[in-house]
């Protein structure tokens, strides 16, 4: 039986199996070359950017060694974005995940109006952070949103003013965040929960387990990966809110909202200060790799199908 | 089962079930509480606003918001509205989520199918490109625009969304193509097939689904976008989102919400009839891989 | 709908009826990024762009809104490193000195020179619109920030009399909260609680604020006088409504104009909003400078910064800089903007009282040496000390820092922002 992979030895004798034998590398490579130089080139200028003193735009000329990190870690709104980021992204990966996994469970229970309600759950993620940022924020402000609509229909003590204040309004960000993208996460489980082979589940069925042990001992473990590619997505969802926030309180208020993403760009942009945002964006680099590199590893190396 | 702990198990199903509905309408109303303030909001006259309850249904009901939004709204020194833009965005988005999507294909149709030493490190690092902060990018991209010649050309926008796209739709794809039989593949390589033809005719027609999924995904990031919009457009191609931001965030003037509203819903029309149009289709096609690692 | 064409109509007739003879383009085209997207300012701008077309010259307009001008500086940065600068760019302050810097920037000498600009545009204005003695940026206008805005019928109930020092201020917000009024309306954003800064660090002497502000002495940043200065600022937060955090601007300017405030304290761009809503100066609200600053202006002026571009743009933009500056313009486009020229030539005839009254503090100013950039708007220090600034006193407004602990955060800040 011929070897179904051709290698190179085989290639040697026939001009056209070579051919086909780089062609493939040859399709991959222009997309591979674009995200070196694209990606990784340019994350290697932001490093080399962080040494140097760049102010409005990259200046090479001038070498400030770690300054800008030790500037950095001095700063105290960068101590609140870590915070905030910590904060946020453990509430809004763990809420999205688990209203994901609840309603793509109830919606797997054979529910009536399913294809009604599966848009509903999706939409919020097709609108720009600019449009829902501001509808988020209306609704939050106490005085024309929910607090004000709850007083005029005779609720008068009723009292929701997070987002004015600077110990709360970091979870008004969590709030509108996970609406945007719970009703995601909830179809990348509900498609998890499908993929599932139903063999399992009746012969479970047929050993007497009720509904409630199936998910949790077969089900569940079974969605593993789908887990961790929810948690990949929020995570990077995560890293990267910055139209969210600087639409529902530009940082505020005070500094109390102020995330690393938020940091980079108005250091970079707004304050002409690149060399500290390029610092900035190499610390949040740094922070992304290291839980993403693990996770790669131990889904790429090791296991060989 | 004797017959009393069925009865129980019957009322207890019921229970269980009316809960879960309930829980299912709430959770509807909490997605759908935002639009329905948006619509409602956008289709009153502005003293409504300013005076009234932001849940209540308009006391006089008025397209007037929309018909600004659309074509008189004040967006730079021009009363335009946002139809001028609408083009822009499709001529950016398309071919952008086209490139994209075929591109994020065939790579993972050759790493998942033509197995090297080293693939899955290179998988890897494109995976790794869709977690750089778009920031980062901003100012060496401009250059190399510029180098092309393509700066402020609807082409130049296509080339970098279809450059950052690449990491989710090779992730998406590779994914999808992992799950495929690969007995398939090598049978048709003994019959002598070529790299394309097996692709064309063995993979494609079952890629329905996630190609479907994986333009969904491009699409709604790349119309959305803002960063490169502004950045890396003229006059002539100023996509929706930058007018869309221009007509809401205007640091002077009174504020007309409705029209705010109107032009928000109006920007976001192209996306949300894909969502619902291919809704059905994404569930499927992320069940059969995208998610899977 | 109505209003904005009545003042296009008023904008375009006195603009052709004061067309000057001498063009420098027959054709070409200037390519702008401002972020003026609505509103008068918008309108105003599009005379301007009417009559460049009556020219010759078309203008393609890129406008980006958001964050008072950061997002129109963000894409400036890529469209300079992508070497297609626009023609003319909305900026302020330090940002064009910055930009100069760069070596980008165009030269408008021969402009600036056949009309004369160096003997009308005030010398503080000029510190800024040229560079190495060389005309980079043409200022549209020059808005100050240290006005208060009071509604009339609260100054009344609170006694009549309008306060001329800080005790008498304190006074007056004393009176408008016990009749029931929010005493002070402000929007917290940080730029507002820094514009409210500037006012207050200014009432407190002009050598000093010069010291502080504009020459970053350490000494004055973290002294008596400045503890003083943020113990000024908790008083005034006493004063504000608990839904302070986040408004907009304009927000605060309605509550005033419907009763519900008693006073704003806010650059003149605010009267605009009072003149919209069919108020009379004098009348309906009242304008005066924040007590302690009578006799002093701190500024803010929107320039158009010139870039360098192909001798084919470049006629067309010396045409756009000559209709800038034109008296005609000048006078018609402050009027709607709530600014005063940035020609000290241009008569007050078309101006309302606060307007009449800006252009004769400027001129005041600007002669006795009292005419101070505003920190708050860029104008005073660059933007990483503004920004570091703008830290310190919104930390401190919103309670997360007490006056002797602002006053040394704001050395320090300063300092590292320099560093």
């Amino acid at each position: 039986m011929a070897d179904a992979t051709m290698t190179g030895r085989n290639a040697l004798a026939n001009p056209r199996a070579t051919l086909q034998d780089l062609l493939p590398k040859i399709v991959l490579a222009p997309s591979f070359a674009v995200i070196l130089i694209f990606v990784y080139g340019f994350i290697a200028f932001t490093a080399v950017l962080s040494f140097s003193g760049s102010k409005l735009l990259p200046d090479f000329s001038t070498w400030v060694g770690f300054s800008n990190y030790v500037r950095l870690f001095n700063h105290p709104n960068w101590i609140v974005a870590l915070k905030n980021l910590a904060i946020f992204s453990i509430l809004y990966i763990v809420i999205c995940s688990v209203i994901g996994l609840a309603l793509a469970i109830f919606l797997d229970q054979k529910i009536r109006g399913e294809g009604m309600l599966r848009p509903i759950y999706l939409y919020p993620m097709a609108l720009s952070f600019i449009v829902t940022g501001v509808a988020w924020k209306w609704f939050l402000d106490p005085g024309i949103g929910l607090e004000h609509v709850m007083q005029s229909i005779g609720w008068e003590s009723f009292s929701f003013r997070w987002i004015k204040d600077g110990k709360m309004a970091i979870y008004t960000i969590v709030i509108a965040a996970v609406w945007q993208s719970s009703g995601f996460v909830m179809a990348m489980f509900l498609a998890g929960l499908r993929g599932v082979d139903n063999e399992i589940i009746k012969a479970a069925q047929i050993d007497g387990a009720s509904t409630f042990v199936i998910y949790r001992r077969i089900i569940i473990p079974l969605m593993r990966p789908v887990f961790l590619s929810a948690f990949v997505v929020l995570a990077h969802l995560a890293i990267k809110s910055y139209d969210l926030v600087v639409a529902m309180t530009d940082g505020g208020p005070g500094t109390a909202t102020w995330t690393p993403a938020l940091f980079m760009q108005k250091f970079t942009f707004g304050r002409n200060e690149m060399g500290m945002g390029a610092a900035s964006a190499i610390i949040m680099m740094m922070m992304i790799f290291a839980i993403i590199v693990p996770y790669l590893y131990s889904e790429l190396g090791g296991k060989k199908k | 089962m004797s017959a009393p702990s069925q009865d129980v198990a019957t009322r207890n199903g019921v229970v269980v079930r009316a809960l879960i509905y309930a829980l299912l309408i709430l959770f509807a109303v909490y997605y759908l509480l935002p639009l329905y303030v948006m619509v409602v909001n956008s289709l009153k006259p502005l003293d409504e606003i300013r005076q009234g309850n932001m849940l209540a249904l308009p006391q006089q009901w008025t397209v007037a918001p929309w018909l600004s939004a659309w074509s008189t709204a004040q967006i730079g020194v021009s009363p335009t509205g946002l139809k001028p833009y609408f083009l822009n965005s499709v001529l950016m988005v398309v071919p952008a989520v086209a490139i994209s999507t075929v591109l994020g294909a065939l790579n993972g149709y050759v790493l998942t199918k033509w197995r090297f030493k080293g693939d899955n490190i290179v998988f890897g690092m494109m995976l790794l490109a869709c977690f750089i902060p778009f920031q980062i990018v901003l100012i060496p991209s401009a250059r190399i625009l510029g180098l092309l010649g393509l700066a402020g050309t609807v082409p130049g926008l296509v080339l970098i969304h279809a450059i950052y796209g690449l990491g989710f739709t090779t992730l998406f794809f590779r994914n999808y193509y992992e799950a495929f039989p690969t007995e398939l593949v090598k049978a048709a390589q003994i019959d002598g097939a070529s790299f394309f033809q097996i692709f064309r005719r063995i993979l494609l027609p079952s890629s329905g689904p996630i190609i479907v999924v994986t333009v969904i995904w491009q699409f709604t990031n790349i119309w959305n976008d803002f960063l490169f919009g502004s950045s890396f457009s003229s006059v002539d191609s100023i996509p929706i989102t930058v007018a869309l931001n221009n007509l809401v965030n205007s640091s002077t003037g009174v504020k007309e919400y409705n029209v705010h509203f109107a032009g928000a819903i109006l920007a976001a029309l192209p996306t949300l009839i894909v969502y619902i149009v291919s809704g059905r289709y994404f569930v499927r096609g992320l069940m059969a891989g995208a998610v899977k690692g | 709908m109505l209003r904005k064409l009545l003042i296009g109509t008023m904008l375009g007739s006195a603009l052709t009826a004061g067309y000057a003879a001498s063009t420098y383009a027959a054709g070409g085209s200037v390519e702008v990024l401002h972020w003026w997207t609505s509103g008068g300012e918008a309108a105003a701008l599009d005379v301007l762009k009417k009559k460049l077309e009556s020219q010759g010259v078309t203008w393609k307009d890129m406008p980006v809104a958001g964050g008072g001008g950061e997002a129109a500086m963000t894409a400036l940065r890529a469209r300079v490193t992508a070497g297609d600068p626009p023609t003319a760019v909305q900026a302020l302050g330090f940002d064009i000195t910055d930009w100069a810097k760069q070596g980008v920037v165009g030269d408008l000498g021969e402009v600036a020179d056949k009309e004369g600009w160096d003997k009308v545009v005030p010398t503080a204005l000029q510190n800024f619109a040229k560079h190495d003695g060389k005309w980079i940026a043409a200022p549209v206008n020059v808005h100050s920030t240290n006005w208060v805005w009071i509604s009339k019928k609260a100054l009344d109930a609170a006694g009549g009399k309008v306060p001329e020092n800080w005790d008498e201020l304190v006074a007056v917000l004393d009176k408008m909260k016990a009749n029931g009024i929010t005493p002070l309306a402000h929007g917290g954003q940080a730029w507002q609680d820094a514009t409210i800064f500037d006012a207050v660090v200014l009432s407190l002497g002009t050598d000093f604020y010069k010291a502080s502000m504009i020459d970053n002495d350490p000494a004055a940043l973290g002294g008596e006088k400045m503890v003083e200065a943020f113990d000024r600022m908790a008083k005034l937060k006493s004063y504000v409504d608990k839904d302070f955090s986040g408004r907009d601007w304009n927000l605060a300017s309605a509550m005033v104009i419907e009763g519900k405030a008693g006073m704003q304290m806010m650059g003149d761009w605010a009267k605009g909003e009072f003149l919209k809503a069919g108020q009379k100066p004098g009348s309906d609200f009242v304008c005066i400078r924040f007590p302690g600053t009578q006799g002093a202006v701190t500024f803010n002026s929107d320039m158009f910064m010139m870039f360098k571009v192909g001798d084919d743009k470049k006629a067309a933009q010396l045409t756009m800089a000559s209709d800038i500056e034109s008296p005609d313009f000048q006078s018609s486009f402050n009027v709607v903007k709530g600014s005063v020229p940035a020609r000290t030539d241009v008569p007050d005839t078309a101006f309302d009282d606060c307007g009449k009254k800006g252009i004769k503090d400027l001129a005041e100013a600007n002669s006795s040496g009292k005419l101070f950039g505003s920190m708050a708007h860029g104008y005073a220090v660059p933007a990483a000390v503004k920004n570091a600034m703008y830290d310190v006193i919104t930390r401190h407004f919103n309670g997360e820092l007490d006056s002797k602990a602002a006053a040394a955060a704001l050395v320090e800040a300063v300092a590292a922002a320099k560093g």
